[in-house]
């Protein structure tokens, strides 16, 4: 039996009611004891983690991941990503299903689980496709994805245009007790865009996607979603027009939740001057003002829950002509310190800003983790809030073209990443990384 | 975010001339700048008229015209204007794009740098497309026109040619008549324009005026935009209609080149409006009787052949101050 205490330390645990200092008591990796400081016993076997000046967090739930495995390992890998995702404090990823071949059967699900466990660095929960093969015609096998553990089901990156066949795959979802993740976008108003369309695309020359083609996206989901009762979880959002009425629906009953991205919540669509690649991003990066009222949808809970939208590719991809450059940044390792950056400016409390990545997916997926009650899994992470570090490429998986953060300085350092109480970041093979306090 | 740099807004009156490295946008350019340029030209024109239309000034220098899109005027316009200034010259025109091809842009320009080139003169249906080069390479980079972002020394020749008929640019009147939206002609006009003093007055359906447009003014000039041609034709002193692609024809942007011509199309009858003396210009190739009434074209108010005579001074002009070195004829 292997015992962990973490003393020190101040616990924010937002699904246990949790911000207070705290002492941990971790048994064959799970909470056994939740402590006033100094309250837990002297334990002569116990291995103990000198958590003070730090924040103990339930690792992160990060429900929007491309993972690129099986079939684009170009791009990114279980892996690679498993270890970013540690660096930044997650230890729950959701792989989006359009890998090669879909991620639309229990085989397909069960692979990336396995690569995952291989690696050892982060729970992979494999999130289902909506249709088979993703191509919107037929309803996937979506009661064995169930049966499987799937978290979810998608239809990233191939909306279905067909009201009528999305309508069924949410009825069908609903039977099966699967929520379902849709990320907005309207093929024909998106078109050929690249960025936002306004005054900044103008400039640019570069063809735009209005933020119209999020918005009837939004519309039509939240009008199925009151139709059929399936739980749809929209993310990611991004304009001030999906804001208003996701919080319009929620207001109603509607049984539909938002996400956003750290990313959106900084970054504007002047970020595309320059044209560098690492701001492609789908959906794009908007303008102030959209900026400002995500961040307000943050803040009242509108958008219950933050992901990476972590969505790779390899740096020669992405080092060509803005318009040719596939959509998508490197953004797992970044995300944590993005969002405590948001917390430092007051947008939202450090309590708030953590239930978005536990608490919040926790209840919108109904999930186990996103805790650290007594008798949950110890998934856990460290960060000191004060402390900075420096976004290295090898962060972001080597790429050069994958963050615009690259060699930036954020604030909020994770110290370490546990699974099941077992330390997976810094990497037990990788000390010289690991120059932490704890 | 630290977005690259982007000089914008007005420059102070009595700033000496600065070129850059690279002509990406004139966007870049101060109006002082700008108007070094176009004196520069001033001398350059007529080096053309000469017997023997040679000068020494790049000899030994390598001017390479890379096209990643057909193109005549542009690239016979760029390699006249490098041969008058005795620099060699190398054409290179990649049909397919480098997608097809195999080759990203960055590789291709490397491969070409690699021979010891000193400019490079870029035509590309992608937007940006210059910068990634510029970013890439150690020469210097010339924008000949890059997918509808800008299209820097159309840009500097239409004010040349504006300069010269109309004496200034200041406090002018001119139209641009045509699909903004896919237009870099449009875009480049405007910013130099605006930065001159120009009134600049943009009409077309709205399916082909892009959104916020009017923020791509710089100022001291300004920018409306409008619907009506015969509105913005009064008191006008120059009217630019641009190339009606009609590829685009039945596409949501316009019924038809029919109704185009009715609503758009710049005849004799529409010019009694404009202002004594006005211009016609375009920067070509012409679709008669579309954007553009065949004895308009023709009259003596069209500037459009003496736009490519000029065209071949602005290039020599620019290629002087992107070859040379910086600074070299300031």
């Amino acid at each position: 039996m292997t015992t962990l205490r973490i003393i020190g330390g101040h616990l924010v645990d937002p699904a246990a009611g949790v911000d207070a200092p705290k002492d941990l008591l971790i048994e064959d990796g799970r909470v056994t004891q939740v402590a006033e400081p100094g309250a837990l016993p002297a334990l002569n076997h116990a291995e103990t983690i000198d958590a003070t000046g730090c924040h103990v967090l339930p690792g992160l739930i990060d429900t929007h991941a491309h993972l690129r495995e099986p079939g684009q390992e170009h791009k990114e890998t279980v892996a690679g990503a498993g270890r970013q995702a540690a660096m930044g404090g997650i230890t729950h990823l959701f792989s989006m299903p359009n890998t090669d071949p879909v991620c639309d059967s229990v085989a397909v699900c069960e692979h990336i689980t396995t690569l995952a466990a291989r690696a050892g660095t982060v729970r992979v929960l494999p999130v289902g496709a909506l249709t088979r093969n993703m191509e919107n015609k037929v309803l996937s096998e979506m009661g064995e994805l169930a049966r499987s553990g799937v978290p979810a089901l998608a239809d990233a990156w191939t909306p279905i245009e067909s009201s009528q066949m999305f309508r069924r795959a949410l009825e069908y979802a609903k039977g099966v007790g699967l929520p379902v993740i849709t990320v907005p976008q309207d093929l024909g108003l998106s078109a050929d865009g690249v960025m936002h369309e306004g005054a900044v695309s103008t400039r640019l020359g570069l063809p735009g996607i209005p933020a119209a083609s999020e918005e009837i996206s939004v519309s039509r989901a939240i009008a199925l979603a009151e139709l059929t009762g399936c739980p749809l979880h929209v993310a990611p959002i991004t304009t001030a027009g999906s804001v208003r009425m996701v919080r319009n629906a929620r207001n109603r009953g509607v049984t539909v939740s938002a996400g956003t991205a750290p990313h959106y919540l900084h970054l504007t669509d002047e970020a595309v001057e320059g044209y560098p690649t690492a701001c492609k991003v789908y959906p794009p990066l908007r303008p102030r003002a959209d900026v400002e009222a995500l961040r307000a949808a943050l803040a009242d809970g509108t958008v219950s829950v933050l992901s990476s939208c972590h969505a790779p590719h390899a740096d020669y991809e992405k080092a060509v002509e803005f318009n040719q450059a596939p959509f998508g940044m490197a953004a797992l390792s970044t995300a944590l310190s993005l969002t405590l950056a948001l917390v430092k400016e007051g947008v939202l409390p450090l309590s708030d800003a953590v239930t978005r990545w536990t608490a919040g997916p926790r209840q919108v997926f109904d999930l186990s983790c996103g805790t650290l009650a007594v008798g949950a899994v110890a998934d856990f992470t460290l960060v000191d809030l004060a402390a900075d570090w420096q976004v290295t490429h090898d962060a972001v998986g080597g790429r050069t073209h994958g963050t615009p953060w690259l060699h930036q300085t954020l604030s909020g350092r994770v110290i370490r990443t546990a699974l099941g109480g077992t330390t997976v970041y810094p990497h037990p093979t990788d000390a010289s990384t690991y120059k932490g306090a704890a | 975010m630290s977005p690259s740099a982007t000089p914008t807004g007005s420059t102070p009156e009595t700033t000496t001339p600065r070129f850059g490295k690279h002509l990406l946008s004139l966007r870049d350019l101060s109006a002082d700048t700008i108007t070094a340029l176009l004196n520069t030209a001033d001398g350059f024109l007529e080096i053309g008229t000469r017997t023997v239309k040679k000068v020494p000034a790049l000899r030994g220098k390598t001017v390479v015209n890379l096209f990643f899109e057909p193109s005549t005027r542009t690239r016979t316009s760029f390699e006249l204007a490098a041969k008058r200034l005795s620099a060699d010259v190398l054409n290179i025109t990649v049909a397919a794009s480098s997608v097809v091809k195999g080759e990203t842009l960055t590789d291709t320009a490397r491969t070409i740098e690699a021979m010891n080139t000193d400019t490079v003169v870029i035509r590309h249906a992608a937007a940006g497309a210059p910068q990634l080069l510029a970013e890439t390479l150690n020469s210097h980079v010339i924008n000949a026109g890059d997918g509808a972002h800008e299209h820097p020394t159309q840009g500097l020749l239409d004010l040349f040619t504006i300069r010269r008929a109309k004496g200034r640019i200041e406090g002018l009147n001119v139209v641009i008549v045509g699909d903004i939206t896919h237009s870099r002609v449009a875009r480049s006009g405007l910013i130099g324009l605006t930065k001159l003093g120009a009134h600049v007055r943009l009409v077309a359906p709205p399916t082909m005026i892009p959104s916020g447009i009017e923020k791509l003014s710089e100022g001291p000039g300004d920018v409306t935009v409008g619907y009506d041609l015969d509105a913005a034709l009064k008191g006008a002193d120059v009217i630019m209609p641009l190339r009606l692609q009609l590829e685009r024809q039945g596409a949501p942007l316009f019924p038809g080149k029919r109704e185009y011509a009715t609503l758009y199309g710049i005849n004799r009858e529409r010019m009694a409006a404009a202002a004594e003396g006005a211009i016609v210009m375009h920067p070509g190739p012409i679709n008669r009787g579309v954007e553009i009434a065949h004895d308009v074209a023709d009259s003596d108010q069209s500037t459009i052949l003496s736009q490519v005579t000029h065209g071949v001074a602005v290039r020599m002009a620019v290629l002087y101050h992107y070859s040379a070195g910086q600074g070299a004829a300031a």
